[in-house]
């Protein structure tokens, strides 16, 4: 019996992964293994510098594993494809086109059978599901740091990818700014469901958003910690706030400490 | 209104201050000449000015567009390549230190009597410099997330270029051009002045000098700085239709 079931779209299988510098090898993963099962969404979490953004661009296809395996849909990935979607924590929009211009831009990459019109609808009507209806003609200049952060989440979900890449899309948002886009993927998840995994700092963050939370250990990086969220069907900010949630948190909080500790010894 | 009538009173009043100038100090016309003299000197000989203009104008657009061509795809092979850019930059930085005024004689010597050629040529090797530096750094300081959206997607080298690279280098790109378009004007005339034969407005200064019509040389400094006027306001309109997004609204 396989240890990775059928249905998981995202299998992560003894991925080790170093990085050559000038200064010698650095380790960032080590015998990583982890899954997400379809339209699910996982948060991974874990010290600063431990590895996570590599593990995006491993999943992306940017990166080849040195050792292991990655898997999307059952097929193992050597390079780039069009089922994935990627935000990162600059929204990188390009400032010549509007933003609809923007959100459309994979659909000129990616083979579709879309034409001119339904691409511009299929924009528009992720604009408005993350309440950008009316901005569709300004440049990203002219939009606020979350605004430009929801544009950047409508270009990842445009080409419907089988798997959304989260890195860090909230991390230079103020507090207010990034519980209003929390509710925003949470309607985004309802509307158009993908399987997605989030990199992020914000423990909060990590059991508001995600079904399950991956603890990475310190670098090289493997799985230390994982657990799943429980959800209510409607997912409220005072949700944070019950007892449940802050033994969670501070569950969470610990081993993060661990991980850091580890990373710490290691250097 | 009010952004055409401010330089156009600027223009004025410095004129009438050369005038003055010239006036107060009682210089003869070979000390220098008054805005007074260079009309009548314009209108003397007015059709070699608009035939040497001409040469002079269609020179330097034809050096700075093989310097575009040069520039831009240099500057392409330093920005995508770091091997290529430490090879090629100390090698341009070399020969962009070398004053052009130095190498006229040797490219007129070499190109003997060929004078479109020879301007051409010092045009095109005094302007492409700003060009390839700014379009390397515009390409090998593009950030690196960019490139990953569309890479992640599978697109091809080519079209990372064409979508994102090439239009984010554009503001750089034509901030040097405007560097460019002057310093062409310079390699022009410093061809064009060493061959009087050639002619061009750089030989009718010369002719100016050599018959000691100073009001002439004048008039024909005021037709260079009209000519770099209109193809710098040129370059200024390409700017505005091809790259007027980098530009912020200041409300």
């Amino acid at each position: 019996m396989s240890l990775y079931k059928k249905k998981d779209t995202i299998i992560i299988k003894h991925v080790t992964h170093t990085y050559k510098t000038e200064t010698g090898l650095l380790p960032v993963i080590k015998n990583l293994n982890m899954s997400v099962p379809e339209n699910g969404f996982t948060a991974v979490v874990g010290p600063s510098g431990c590895g996570k953004s590599t593990l995006t661009k491993l999943i992306s296809g940017l990166l080849q594993p040195d050792e292991g395996e990655v898997y999307l849909g059952g097929e193992k990935i050597t390079t780039p494809r069009p089922t994935v979607g990627m935000a990162f924590q600059n929204p990188v929009l390009l400032e010549w086109r509007t933003i609809i211009k923007n959100v459309m831009l994979p659909l000129e990459i990616v083979p579709n059978k879309l034409n001119s019109l339904e691409k511009e609808q299929r924009a528009k009507q992720l604009l408005s599901l993350v309440g950008l209806e009316g901005f569709e003609e300004k440049k990203p200049s002219e939009l606020s740091g979350g605004m430009r952060q929801r544009a950047s989440l409508c270009r990842a979900l445009v080409h419907k990818p089988e798997v959304l890449i989260l890195d860090e899309p909230f991390g230079a948002l103020d507090a207010f700014t990034r519980e209003d886009l929390w509710q925003v993927m949470h309607n985004l998840r309802k509307e158009e469901p993908f399987t997605g995994i989030l990199i992020t700092h914000d423990l909060r963050e990590s059991i508001f958003l995600a079904d399950e939370v991956v603890v990475l250990s310190g670098r090289p990086a493997s799985k230390q910690f994982f657990v799943k969220v429980p959800k209510s069907k409607i997912p409220k900010l005072e949700s944070l706030y019950t007892s449940k949630s802050i033994d969670l948190l501070k569950s969470l909080r610990k081993q993060i400490e661990i991980a850091q500790n580890q990373q710490e010894q290691n250097k | 209104m009010r952004h055409i009538l401010v330089p156009l009173y600027a223009i004025i009043i410095f004129l009438i201050l050369w005038e003055l100038l010239v006036w107060i100090n009682e210089w003869p016309n070979y000390k220098m000449a008054s805005p007074s003299d260079i009309w009548p000197a314009f209108w003397k000989f007015k059709v070699l000015f608009f035939q040497y203009g001409w040469d002079t104008l269609w020179r330097t657009v034809v050096g700075l567009f093989i310097a575009v061509l040069c520039g831009v795809f240099l500057g392409m092979i330093m920005g995508f390549s770091k091997v290529l850019r430490e090879a090629i930059y100390p090698l341009l930085v070399g020969f962009n230190a070398i004053p052009k005024a130095t190498v006229v004689p040797i490219i007129a010597l070499m190109f003997v009597g060929q004078h479109d050629l020879n301007t051409i040529l010092i045009a095109f090797m005094i302007s492409f410099f700003p060009i390839a530096v700014s379009v390397s750094i515009g390409l090998s300081t593009l950030e690196p997330e960019y490139r990953d959206i569309l890479r992640s997607l599978g697109a091809s080298k080519s079209l990372i270029f064409w979508k994102i690279a090439l239009p984010k280098t554009l503001p750089e790109f034509f901030g040097a051009l405007k560097v460019a378009v002057t310093l062409a004007f310079i390699g022009t005339n410093l061809m064009e002045i060493v061959s009087p034969h050639g002619r061009g407005l750089g030989a009718l200064f010369d002719s100016g000098k050599t018959n000691s019509d100073y009001p002439l040389m004048f008039a024909v400094l005021i037709a260079l700085a009209l000519l770099g006027i209109g193809l710098y306001y040129v370059v200024v309109v390409l700017e505005k239709i091809f790259a007027g997004w980098a530009e912020r609204s200041s409300d």
